[in-house]
């Protein structure tokens, strides 16, 4: 079993938090990470800077394209990871749209990402359909790869991407893009039951959308962990580090209530 | 070439398009292809849609003959395909229309729409207006202010227009916050993307609404101007003016394709968007195709005195056809598009936008290059009155002198 998936399956209520490589530089986005999984999270999701993120709400859009601005550049990427890794023990996915990692090379990433201690890749805007060769480098350096489900996936459509992903499927709660909202929509529900259904082994992280203790609790009470991301990146960017510890905290602390 | 290249459909040109889109898509596009499939063959859609192109469009496009441009053009013979006298001013209408009749057969009663010189904007904001539907409009803000002109007429016809603040500001901006509004609002909204660029079946189905100029303009030219011509030019930027003309010609081996790209400051600088000429294959928008980028994949801001042109990516199929060698591609200067602009607007008495302007400013060198026994047929996208201010800045029209 893939070490995120035994994170996730372990007893208890789970929250992967998301946090973007780079920002607002390279050092401090390392402490960022380190700060996240000190605090409580129980996967780390560090995302690469992308210049045309389609997924991403205002929030991260700001935040990627800052750590752009500040000289972000992609083989630093493996270093930072490699410093988290060395500090921490929870594992780290590294979240990324496709263009960078066919420009980089799909062996060679798969292979600097595996040497930098990373658990895999999850990739928003790759379907299984398009994803031949990296399902089948993945194999060979048993890299998570983690596909997401949406509301309006067909039920064949999930069974394949659970069938393929490994460490956990990305169970998309709501039609949108990143970014808090208030009302979780109940369709994360009916994702995570075709998720269920597909594959009864299989971790599904419900996110998109999720901003309160609450909505990660409830989340948690029909999957296998929350996916947060926006309103950590919010917190560091109004009050850095320590606002980003209590925020990480405050809803691992409401998830355990 | 002993297969049929205007055969070729989606997902795949080759290694080029395909669906490189967030997994909440997928469904939409697939009963988009779906719908797509069946209107297609259905003689009540296409009864609509040649309808409408009757009526309210005015084609079929006549084609001049620009005699005395010719003389700038090494005496070739220059013809212009004139997309520019359709309804709306350009031959964006042509897609829109057919995507609009789609968006009826889905039952969707908002259409969203990408815009980079407003040629888009206004043709999906007049077919909203005509089948009564809501219509939001994403254009860069960068754009808003070079085109105002535009973003005026958009709002007069109904249509909601959103400035993108948000990365470089311009059209790829745009079709990123129209995506992401797509993604948000699926159900109700079809999105009507302007190019032959995005994820599969957009390539293909643009291209078949725009495919219309090119079968009238091979069969007038066999009719009235004495058969095929030498070759056929467009300007490209995303490409779907070029590939609408260049499609019916595609198995004429004889007929050269070419299409003219924005190169901004010069082939020479780093600030254009000649994609196809310094590109590299890569995802962007959905598709694999050649993209303007760095070594990270980041993609690179565009440049180029034309809205309509400013765009790092291009249609899959364009990458195709140049990779087989079938269509070419070269750069025009802002410099050489403007004087180009000038010159068919003071030897025709027509006035092109300037995108169209690149595709002239290439016929100029092309004309010479292929002397005077050559035919030009010159895909003739769009009218300047959208570009009078750029252009009266540019040429210092406005004032007292």
């Amino acid at each position: 079993m893939s070490k995120t998936a035994a994170a996730l399956s372990a007893p208890g209520p789970k929250l992967i938090g998301y946090f973007p490589a780079g920002f607002p530089t390279l050092a401090e986005s390392v402490e960022a990470a380190v700060t996240m999984c000190e605090a409580g999270v129980d996967v780390l999701e560090f995302g690469v800077p992308y210049s045309d993120p389609v997924m991403d709400g205002l929030v991260i859009q700001k935040a990627t394209e800052e750590a752009l601005a500040n000289g972000f550049k992609l083989r630093q990427l493996f270093d930072a990871v490699k410093q988290v890794t060395s500090r921490v023990s929870k594992p780290v996915l590294v979240m990324t749209y496709w263009n960078p990692v066919l420009q980089y090379g799909i062996e060679r990433f798969a292979q600097d990402l595996s040497d930098s201690g990373a658990a895999g890749l999850i990739t928003p805007d790759l379907i299984p359909d398009e994803a031949a060769e990296w399902l089948r480098v993945s194999d060979e350096l048993k890299l998570d790869r983690v596909f997401l489900v949406a509301p309006t996936s067909t039920d064949e459509r999930a069974a394949v991407a659970s069938r393929l992903s490994r460490g956990f499927v990305y169970a998309v709660s709501t039609m949108g893009i990143t970014g808090a909202r208030e009302d979780l929509d109940t369709l994360a529900r009916g994702v995570v039951a075709k998720v269920r259904k597909a594959d009864p082994e299989q971790q599904v992280a419900v996110g998109i959308g999720i901003s309160t203790s609450e909505q990660a609790s409830e989340v948690n009470e029909y999957s296998d962990g929350a996916i947060v991301g926006s309103v950590f990146v919010r917190a560091y960017s109004q009050g850095g580090k320590d606002a980003l510890a209590s925020k990480v905290r405050e809803l691992v602390a409401g998830l355990n209530k | 070439m002993s297969e049929s290249l205007r055969a070729q459909t989606g997902p795949y040109f080759g290694e080029f398009g395909g669906r490189f889109v967030p997994e909440s898509l997928i469904a939409a596009l697939d009963e988009l292809e779906a719908t797509y499939k069946a209107a297609k063959v259905d003689p009540t859609f296409r009864a609509e849609l040649a309808e409408l192109h009757k009526n309210y469009t005015g084609r079929p496009s006549i084609i001049t003959e620009a005699k005395r441009f010719s003389e700038y053009a090494g005496g070739a013979r220059i013809l212009l395909k004139r997309e520019d006298l359709n309804h709306t001013g350009s031959h964006k209408i042509n897609n829109v229309l057919g995507q609009a009749l789609l968006a009826k057969r889905m039952g969707k009663k908002r259409i969203i729409a990408e815009t980079g010189a407003g040629q888009h904007g206004v043709a999906s904001a007049t077919a909203a207006a005509l089948f009564g539907l809501d219509c939001v409009v994403y254009m860069g803000e960068v754009d808003t202010e070079r085109q105002a002109l535009n973003v005026a007429r958009m709002r007069l016809l109904g249509a909601e227009v959103i400035p993108v603040t948000t990365g470089s500001r311009t059209l790829k901006d745009a079709i990123n916050e129209a995506l992401r509004d797509w993604v948000t609002n699926v159900d109700s909204t079809h999105y009507l993307l302007g190019t032959v660029a995005g994820p599969h079946p957009f390539p293909e189905m643009v291209r078949d609404f725009h495919s219309v100029i090119g079968n009238e303009a091979r069969e007038q030219m066999i009719r009235d101007f004495g058969g095929l011509p030498t070759a056929v030019a467009a300007c490209v930027g995303g490409g779907s003016n070029a590939i609408g003309i260049f499609h019916a010609f595609l198995d004429d081996e004889d007929v050269r394709l070419i299409g003219y790209e924005a190169a901004g400051d010069g082939m020479d600088t780093d600030r254009h968007a000649a994609t196809l000429n310094f590109g590299k294959p890569g995802v962007l928008h959905g598709a694999r195709s050649y993209i303007l980028q760095d070594e990270d994949g980041q993609t690179v801001e565009s440049h180029s005195i034309s809205a309509g042109l400013d765009y790092p990516g291009v249609g899959p199929e364009h990458s195709w056809l140049k990779d087989l060698g079938r269509a070419e591609y070269f750069g025009i200067s802002d410099a050489e598009a403007m004087y180009a602009l000038k010159l068919l607007s003071q030897t025709e008495g027509i006035i092109p936008a300037i995108e169209t302007a690149h595709a002239l400013a290439g016929a100029l060198k092309l004309g010479k290059e292929l002397g005077a026994d050559s035919t030009v047929l010159i895909n003739l996208s769009g009218r300047g009155d959208k570009d009078m201010e750029t252009a009266a800045k540019y040429f210092g029209l406005i004032g007292s002198k």
